[in-house]
């Protein structure tokens, strides 16, 4: 099972967060703090794979930001690897060839493509196709709301 | 969300962090206003700053406040607005409880809702805060939702995930159903997707109750075996660059693991899959991307872990080995890490241990030439893992060289595994007493103090090494610069054994006190001290140096050293040196008396590092491999007692010393015990608490001396003494018959609780005891921590023909620590007033069992240990005591006051003290006794 899934970028800023095991506030920003120190120190060719703590932590970076799961000791971490890839994929396609500013502006909407793809630390669906129907639903509905949410806007509703 | 968008880009533009809080704390001034403004905001507004506030906790800043607008939002019809408050409360709620309960409704309106994406949200909002009240609340509900026919496929998915979030919080809300069966089931579901969910959830599932899900095997096998022979396009989506379902292959070999290997029906098929998984291992790949062969090796090494799970299969072992060898040198470094992580746990499979043998060389190059310092920790675990007699020389030899230059991250771990595989694999000890002077010299920081006792501990116990260690570290010491913990074992073991090597003029007594006292200025204290203790071991040791001591010892910077136990040690060691004869020199500093044999210290240590359970594995099953495989029978450890006759081949890290906890009736109140000490027959059980054991105990609570257990061949009698933390106890063995006992063999035993907090340690005695012969055992007591059950003597020994078993429990009691303090009245009811915490106060109220008898009572009093301070209280008919509990980490006082009603035959007694379980065992103690 996954514990966490953290995005951030080469300087060190978090983008996203996702936990799956109720962590406290402080222990969060800790093991962030310390595990982003560990993960920036690394240089390219290294292994994608450590210890850290009582977890095995795999990371891989794309272009300026780093991908980071903490999973448990009995999980696989290549299929790990490949779910950080499959997740950019998805973003890469809903996006448009994603950049880190997507992602900074649109947060809600990597969250919901990643809780689309993960639930409670496993696994949902691993299509790329039943992932992106279910958030271009999700924008369907939006879209046909928007119009409304316009006019209450404009305090005509 | 264009107030959003606009904020984000404020945000960024903010050239520092200061301009970034103040546009932050600006932004979350307007939204409080907001939220607290009389005019009612409509959803999209509500919506815009709960996404605002969720930014900003992303951000890295503390929220609190936005929660009840998030939940309001939860009600909405919008899908939009719905989804940014689950966002919130997922992201944001703990567990709050007073919102719970309002996020509950609003997810119960969403789960009868039908609606799949609404339900998908609510499904998605239990398991993000998988809290205990969410699970009280739809631990009942979910199941249903997920073996409903007409549940669509996502929310089928959905809810399988959310069981699974609400089974590993609280699977005791999870009631096991009828649903279960269903579960299974799913796993021969059309839909991949709802596969995939399901496997995760049954896998889990399957661990705590294999019985209930074991016809998820032969369902995973089938559908296993459809996926690895689809061709790589079948699977549609499910495809990843040319590998069919590689999620939902690795979750099934995962699931298998959860069981034995299958009937053989099944496991043929099962065979066919995992030998169809190695053989694509060796197909020219389908794509040249990376996300190909990660993803084909995760499946592969997934399959590996199964077939060393099994570990039933020797071809498919051998096939594993030599598919991870290839790995070991393949161009990724991610490969070459998993192989090696994953070909330790291979080492320890007797099949294919000789296979994994054979990548030595790999393995040590790696060691040398990785460049990622985590590739080289696989590489150590790999080479300890591998190591047996016949190349524990040659992986000794090359992690101390790697160690020279080793990453300081990983070097206390390579020590500890150096200092465990020397000892264990030691044929010779002058090698091993070599290898951790090597080590003491590479790595001498990062020796921690179990290594270098335990170094000591073998010596000592060792006869035929002592001559050779003490040559080796004189030799050692030779060097200008040793480490200081170099000294230390010098100067212990030069201390005891210094004299097996003063027959050679280079090495005479002058020659090594001042080989020894040229390190003495440079060393901290507590290798000062050990020094000084050299010193006057000497002095016993060899008459002719002792002038040249005592002028070391009398010169100011010892007798006068402002340290105190420096001072201390000078002085008494100057003083013992005078006045004492040469026989009481040599009684005061006998040589050392064998330690007793427990688990290695250094084994303890590096299972702390790593967490008990890869090591305790791996060191056990390596144990009985090395029986089967290598054909050096390791002999069950001889029926004497391991201590006095060590035997070379028997297990140096005493890891076989101590058999499982033993069978039959537990020898204490609290269940399995543990040999902390010597021990014989490792094969009988011990034997249940001798009838009248309890009384016997009781009775000596109060005193000291006596005889505890008798029966028609055996009586042991019992003298002891305590002083402080620490006591000394004689037990006597009598034998009372004209014939002897044969290997009569006393244990102590102290359960898991007990071990931590009461140290014993004896020697053993002759195991042969002559007719009518009483035989003695010295027992030395330190009280760590305060305690509650005692420890158990178990005796073992043949009388005739047939086998003896006795236990007794041993009459050590925490009151046993007590110093009596005496006080004045105002003093006592002072202290009495400040003790006044519930739960420092405990109190008995029970009828007499002996006559009430002011004077026997006071006896018992100062019996049991605590000061009888008389005229205190204003009630002369009433008892009060006072003493403190000594134990090595602290002190506990203590204050006791007994209230005899001699028209009822009842007592009331009152203990107070700082600590509740102190309280309550001296209450229970001293209650037994009146």
């Amino acid at each position: 099972m996954m514990r966490f899934m953290l995005l951030f970028s080469r300087q060190g800023k978090l983008r996203l967060q996702k936990w799956y095991l109720a962590t406290s506030d402080k222990e969060r920003k800790k093991m962030v703090r310390e595990l982003m120190q560990v993960v920036l120190a690394r240089k390219p060719k290294m292994c994608s794979f450590l210890e850290w703590r009582d977890l095995k932590v795999v990371y891989k970076r794309y272009a300026s930001l780093y991908f980071c799961c903490a999973i448990e000791g009995q999980d696989n971490e290549l299929i790990t690897l490949e779910l950080i890839h499959r997740y950019v994929e998805l973003l890469d396609k809903y996006f448009g060839s994603v950049c880190e500013l997507d992602i900074i502006f649109n947060f809600e909407k990597a969250y919901f493509i990643l809780d689309e793809f993960l639930m409670g630390g496993d696994v949902q669906d691993t299509s790329k196709k039943s992932v992106l129907k279910a958030i271009e639903q999700a924008d369907l509905l939006q879209e046909d709301e928007s119009p409304r949410s316009v006019l209450e806007e404009m305090g005509l509703a | 969300m264009r107030g959003l968008a606009v904020f984000i880009s404020d945000i960024r533009n903010c050239k520092s962090k200061e301009a970034e809080i103040k546009r932050i704390n600006k932004e979350l001034a307007n939204i409080r206003s907001k939220f607290k403004g009389d005019k009612a905001l409509d959803g999209y507004s509500k919506k815009k700053y709960v996404c605002k506030l969720l930014f900003i906790f992303l951000l890295g800043h503390d929220i609190d406040f936005g929660h009840m607008e998030a939940v309001n939002l939860l009600s909405s019809n919008r899908y939009t607005e719905k989804q940014i408050g689950y966002l919130f409360i997922s992201v944001l709620v703990n567990s709050n409880s007073e919102l719970i309960r309002l996020i509950n409704n609003a997810i119960k309106n969403d789960l009868a809702s039908r609606n799949p994406t609404f339900m998908g949200l609510a499904l998605h909002c239990i398991a993000s805060v998988g809290s205990r009240e969410m699970a009280e609340a739809f631990a009942g509900e979910i199941p249903k939702v997920l073996v409903a026919g007409d549940t669509m496929d996502s929310v089928k998915q959905s809810a399988a995930l959310c069981l699974l979030r609400l089974y590993r919080t609280s699977p005791d809300l999870v009631p096991m159903g009828d649903w279960t069966s269903r579960v299974v089931h799913l796993l021969n579901d059309q839909h991949l997707g709802v596969v995939t969910a399901a496997t995760s959830l049954i896998t889990t599932l399957a661990q705590k109750n294999p019985e209930e899900f074991k016809t998820s095997v032969s369902l995973a096998v089938s559908r296993l075996s459809r996926i690895v022979t689809s061709a790589s396009t079948d699977l549609q989506d499910y495809t990843y660059y040319f590998v069919p379902a590689p999620w939902l292959s690795v979750k099934l070999l995962r699931l298998l693991q959860c069981y034995p290997p299958p009937d053989p029906a099944v496991r043929g098929r099962l065979t066919e899959c995992l030998e169809t998984i190695l053989n694509k291992a060796q197909e020219p790949p389908k794509s040249k991307k990376v996300q190909h062969s990660n993803a084909k090796n995760a499946v592969l090494f997934e399959a590996i872990s199964l077939i060393i799970h099994h570990d039933s299969e020797p071809n498919l072992l051998v096939r594993a080995c030599n598919q991870l060898g290839q790995f070991l040198q393949h161009r990724e470094t991610n490969l070459r890490y998993l192989a090696l992580e994953s070909m330790c746990t291979l080492a320890s499979s007797e099949f294919s241990h000789e296979a994994v043998k054979t990548h030595i060389e790999t393995v040590i190059n790696a060691l040398k030439t990785e460049r990622d310092v985590s590739v080289r920790q696989r590489a150590v675990d790999l080479l300890y893992a591998m190591c047996d007699r016949s190349n524990a020389p040659q992986i000794v030899a090359e992690m101390l060289s790697y160690l020279e230059t080793a990453d300081y991250s990983i070097r206390e771990e390579i020590v500890l595994k150096v200092a465990i595989l020397a000892e264990k694999y030691a044929v010779d000890y002058t090698w091993y007493v070599d290898t951790i002077l090597n080590l003491i010299r590479i790595a001498g920081d990062y020796v921690s103090e179990e290594v270098w006792y335990r170094v000591i501990q073998i010596v000592i116990n060792r006869d035929d090494v002592q001559g050779c260690a003490a040559k080796t570290v004189f030799e050692a010491l030779q060097a200008p610069a040793c480490h200081e913990n170099l000294v230390k074992v010098g100067g212990y073991i030069l201390g005891e054994f210094g004299n097996l090597i003063a027959g050679d003029p280079r090495s005479s007594p002058l020659i090594q006190f001042h080989l020894l006292h040229s390190k003495f200025h440079l060393c901290s204290v507590p290798t000062r001290a050990l020094l000084l203790s050299t010193y006057i071991k000497f002095v016993n040791l060899f008459p002719e140096v002792k002038p040249t001591i005592q002028d070391v010892l009398r010169s100011d910077s010892q007798l006068r050293n402002a340290d105190v136990e420096l001072q201390q040690r000078a002085v008494e060691y100057l003083r013992l040196s005078t006045v004492a004869s040469t026989d009481i020199l040599a009684t005061v500093l006998e040589e050392m008396p064998p330690f007793p044999e427990r688990e290695s210290s250094i084994l303890a240590k590096l299972k702390k590092k790593k967490g008990p359970s890869t090591v305790t594995d791996l060191e056990d099953t390596k144990r009985d491999r090395s029986v089967d495989v290598n054909g050096g029978p390791e002999p069950a450890p001889a029926s004497t007692s391991a201590v006095s006759t060590p035997s070379p081949s028997a297990d140096l890290l005493g890891l076989g010393a101590a058999p499982p906890a033993p069978a039959g009736p537990p020898p204490s109140s609290g269940g399995s015990g543990l040999l902390v000490d010597v021990f014989s027959d490792s094969a009988s059980v011990v034997a249940p608490l001798a009838p009248g054991s309890e009384d016997n105990f009781a009775r000596f609570v109060c005193k000291n001396n006596g005889v505890l257990f008798e029966n028609q061949l055996l009586q042991i009698g019992l003298k002891s003494e305590f002083r402080q933390n620490l006591g000394r106890m004689f037990i006597f063995y009598g034998n009372k018959t004209s014939t002897q006992f044969l290997n009569f063999t006393p244990t102590l035993i102290c359960s898991d609780d007990l071990q931590p907090n009461l140290n014993l340690q004896t020697k053993p005695v002759d195991p042969t005891v002559e007719g009518g012969a009483q035989v003695q055992q010295v027992v030395n007591i330190e009280c760590v921590s305060d305690f509650t059950e005692a420890p158990v003597l178990n005796i073992q020994f043949r009388y005739g023909g047939t086998f003896q078993n006795v236990s007794v429990q041993l009459p050590i009691t925490l009151n046993k620590f007590f110093q009596p303090t005496e006080m004045a009245s105002q003093d006592f009811f002072q202290r009495w007033k400040q003790l006044s915490n519930p739960q420092q106060e405990v109190q008995n109220i029970f009828k007499a069992k002996h006559p009430m008898d002011t004077e026997v009572t006071k006896a018992k009093i100062i019996g049991f240990g605590s000061a009888l301070l008389e005229e205190v209280d204003p009630n002369p008919a009433n008892f009060v005591g006072a003493g403190i509990i000594h134990t090595k980490t602290t002190q506990i006082g203590c204050l006791l006051r007994l209230e005899p009603n001699l028209q009822a035959q009842m007592y009331r007694l009152t203990l107070r003290t700082s600590k509740e379980a102190v309280s309550q065992r001296l209450c229970e103690l001293l209650s037994a006794q009146f």
